[in-house]
């Protein structure tokens, strides 16, 4: 079923477009200018993060941080493997893809761990940034209940992603 | 989608990326000492940058293929027809706001880029939401957020997307046999927060006035 998501939303798009006499070409490569130069951007920051994170787990003390929060974890059907996205998630859209493919390493492609990583990428935004650019751009610092109210959803998504891919997949 | 990468921006980030960036080197070099890893720790550091590298190469191919594609929906006016559709639901979650003015307007325009995915587009369209918002409540620099403006943010720190391409993107890069099977389970996540950010909006701000009642 999920197949058929992409190449319909391409030819949809494509058609749409051109019966609406858009430049499509022109568009496109416009576009896609704009997503290589995301890339380029994302590069210097990714390095120094994936660094950082790699250095983490290379000394152990990822391991002995996920045996502390172990206990919780086992409770929500959550893998504890994955907690270290959770923490970075809500601060650093580069920093949660790094800890995402350090994830995705150790565990392996579409197994339990890395498929509940994936879901809570796709699943979840930069909190603090998009808090902080929204209210900073009408000059207000008294946010009142924005930021408790956008942690809940975020809280959220840690409480039910395992069940759900769960539920799917099994583990 | 660019939103999602810049993080460096902002004063908040700022600090607590200041701290992570002092505190994770610090506390590994303690723990490969305890552990005897100290050999790990070095290969780590000189081999996470070429995977940085090899991870942002992996991942260009989608990423420009995305916003081709999606740069391509915005000329065909799309987000427009989202808009529309979305008008009655903008009604619905802000309140007081003028039916078909501005700032209704930016907010479903806003709203529409984040479920096209179109990050590009969506931060300056909510920027222009909130300044809008502002105008009409007569809301001062350095004033109080009013209720609509947190609405707003908190819509936008749940992930309205309909489709994960960061998500896929990175799972193919990974090898996943299938990136996009786990769609249903995003679907369901983001349903789930995107009703717990509207219900704790609504909730953490009725809490907030009857603080301020009970002060007065």
């Amino acid at each position: 079923m999920t197949d058929f998501v992409i190449p319909v939303i391409t030819v949809a798009v494509l058609v749409y477009a051109a019966i609406k006499k858009v430049d499509v070409f022109g568009a496109f490569c416009e576009g896609a200018a704009e997503g290589l130069k995301t890339c380029a951007d994302i590069l210097p920051a990714l390095i120094l993060l994936l660094v950082c994170i790699g250095m983490f787990s290379a000394s152990g003390a990822v391991d002995a941080l996920t045996g502390l929060l172990k206990p919780l974890c086992d409770a929500l059907g959550f893998p504890t493997e994955v907690m270290p996205l959770v923490i970075l998630r809500p601060f650093s859209g580069s920093g949660a893809m790094a800890v995402y493919s350090e994830i995705a390493a150790a565990a392996g492609a579409d197994t339990f761990a890395e498929r509940v990583a994936a879901t809570l990428i796709g699943s979840s935004e930069t909190t603090f940034y998009t808090v902080a650019v929204y209210f900073s751009a009408v000059k207000i610092r008294k946010t009142r209940h924005a930021v408790p109210s956008a942690l809940v959803p975020d809280l959220t998504a840690w409480i039910i992603c395992g069940a759900v891919v769960f539920l799917f997949f099994g583990a | 989608m660019s939103k999602q990468y810049i993080f460096y921006k902002t004063d908040f980030g700022d600090e607590v990326l200041k701290v992570i960036l002092l505190v994770i080197p610090l506390v590994s070099v303690v723990f490969a000492v305890v552990n005897g890893r100290m050999s790990e720790l070095s290969t780590a550091i000189l081999g996470k940058t070429s995977d940085a590298v090899e991870l942002v190469i992996s991942l260009c191919g989608v990423m420009c293929f995305w916003c081709g594609l999606m740069k391509v929906a915005e000329r065909a006016g799309l987000t427009e027809k989202l808009a529309k559709l979305l008008s009655p639901a903008v009604n619905f979650l802000f309140k007081g706001l003028k039916r078909g003015g501005k700032a209704a307007g930016l907010i479903a325009m806003n709203i529409s880029a984040n479920i096209l995915g179109l990050g590009n587009a969506s931060t300056p369209l909510g920027i222009s939401a909130m300044k809008a918002i502002a105008e009409e409540e007569n809301i001062p620099d350095g004033g109080e957020a009013s209720d609509n403006m947190v609405t707003l943010a908190v819509l936008n720190t749940a992930s309205l997307q309909i489709l994960p391409a960061t998500a896929a993107a990175l799972r193919s890069a990974n090898g996943s046999a299938k990136p996009l099977d786990i769609l249903p389970c995003v679907w369901i996540v983001s349903a789930y927060s995107l009703a717990a950010a509207i219900i704790s909006s609504k909730v953490f701000s009725g809490i907030g006035k009857n603080n301020t009642r009970n002060r007065g």
